[in-house]
């Protein structure tokens, strides 16, 4: 057997203390939190109210989108939902990915991505209720 | 990517098998990881049928005549075999727990064990602690504070200042929670895992400790404190019953409230 590669002689101690805290993480945490928390009543109304127009036209539900109640709550619903979705991705990028330039490069793939398909929902509401 | 499987030279294979004494009538038989660090083969299972009529009733009972009667080379680490030293945690029948606190009879067929998961291993059922030892030593784990003591005796806490460090005090390091916690597994280079914040918390907890804002600042980071998304297999490996869990949500929740 291969004697194994020693890459490092740092200190147990020095590993660990690494580069510090990167004072930060709070926020994160603490809008993962928020947005499920909005996300929990919004979630529910938008279901009921799907499930209570299976037979809707397109035009019913053009109508139904454009009332200011149903479009005030389908935006919020999309800024939450799409918010909570990036800040959990990063969550599982964060901790399965390796490698700085796979890691950087995932993070904006994925925010470039749930901000895109965020934009792009909201202007559809925003067409059919404006 | 995270590794999920085991290298090449880490797969186990099957080891000897030690019979029962002939004669025995109550046999049980324990599936053990061994390893030796010299000579360059891989991992193997060996299989040690012993006989529960002339054994303790502590799996470690079991190990201790294994090393004493069977087979000499069996390595691990024990000290009071009584739950309070922390030293002979490892894998039993698939949970992490303390050899010394599990009964045998607990274990429904053959008794499967293994070192602590994910640590470099030293030998047989010895895991190599010491990135673990180094992450307890940078949470500084002792009293902090710039005031002198009262001349005449100790530093003071009231009833309620002392119930706050029930649950936490317990700890004995045996770090069953964080070679339980797959956070730990993939990050552990750079998460501190859920025994260490807990012992975190044991000091941010402590009305006589003075530095609880740096000790907050040090653990304010995406990974040393918030790779923790509350799987919960910390809580349900703890031997000794406590919640590491809930003391990095307490951290959480204190990182919350001294921003507004």
């Amino acid at each position: 057997m291969a004697a194994p590669t020693i890459r490092s002689l740092r200190s147990p101690l020095g590993r660990v203390r690494g580069m510090g805290s990167a004072k930060g993480g709070t926020h994160h945490w603490w809008m993962q939190r928020v947005t499920s928390m909005a996300l929990l009543p919004l979630t529910i109304w938008l279901v009921f109210a799907l499930a209570r127009m299976p037979d809707a036209s397109w035009l019913e539900v053009t109508i139904w989108i454009g009332r200011p109640f149903n479009a005030v709550l389908l935006l919020s619903f999309l800024a939450a939902a799409f918010h909570h979705m990036a800040g959990g991705l990063q969550e599982v990028i964060e901790d399965y990915v390796r490698g700085d330039l796979a890691k950087v490069g995932s993070l904006m793939a994925l925010k470039a991505a749930c901000f895109l398909l965020w934009l792009s929902a909201t202007l559809a509401v925003l067409r059919i209720a404006v | 990517m995270a590794t999920f499987t085991l290298p090449k030279n880490s797969t186990v294979g099957e080891g000897r098998t030690y019979p029962a004494p002939a004669g025995s009538k109550n046999v049980k038989a324990f599936k053990i990881y061994r390893w030796d660090p010299d000579g360059g083969a891989n991992p193997r299972t060996d299989t040690y049928e012993i006989d529960l009529d002339k054994c303790g009733p502590m799996v470690l009972d079991a190990l201790i005549k294994i090393k004493n009667e069977v087979d000499s080379s069996l390595t691990f680490r024990r000290s009071c075999r009584e739950g309070i030293c922390g030293s002979c945690s490892m894998n039993i029948d698939g949970l992490n727990t303390l050899a010394c606190l599990k009964p045998i009879d607990e274990v429904k067929g053959d008794v499967r064990i293994s070192p602590l998961p994910h640590m470099p291993v030293v030998k047989d059922l010895v895991p190599d602690l010491s990135q673990i030892y180094a992450q307890l030593r940078s949470v500084e784990p002792w009293l902090k504070a710039d005031s002198p003591p009262p001349p005449d005796g100790e530093r003071l806490q009231s009833k309620e200042e002392r119930a706050k460090l029930d649950g936490l005090w317990e700890c004995i390091l045996c770090f069953c929670c964080s070679t339980a916690c797959p956070s730990y597994w993939w990050n552990g280079d750079r998460y501190l895992g859920p025994a260490v914040l807990l012992q975190a918390y044991r000091w941010i907890a402590d009305s006589r400790d003075e530095h609880t804002g740096d000790r907050l600042d040090a653990l304010e980071d995406p990974f040393k404190l918030y790779r923790c998304h509350t799987i919960m297999n910390c809580t349900r490996a703890c031997p000794k019953g406590l919640n590491p869990a809930q003391a990095i949500g307490e951290i959480k929740k204190l990182m919350v409230e001294r921003q507004g």
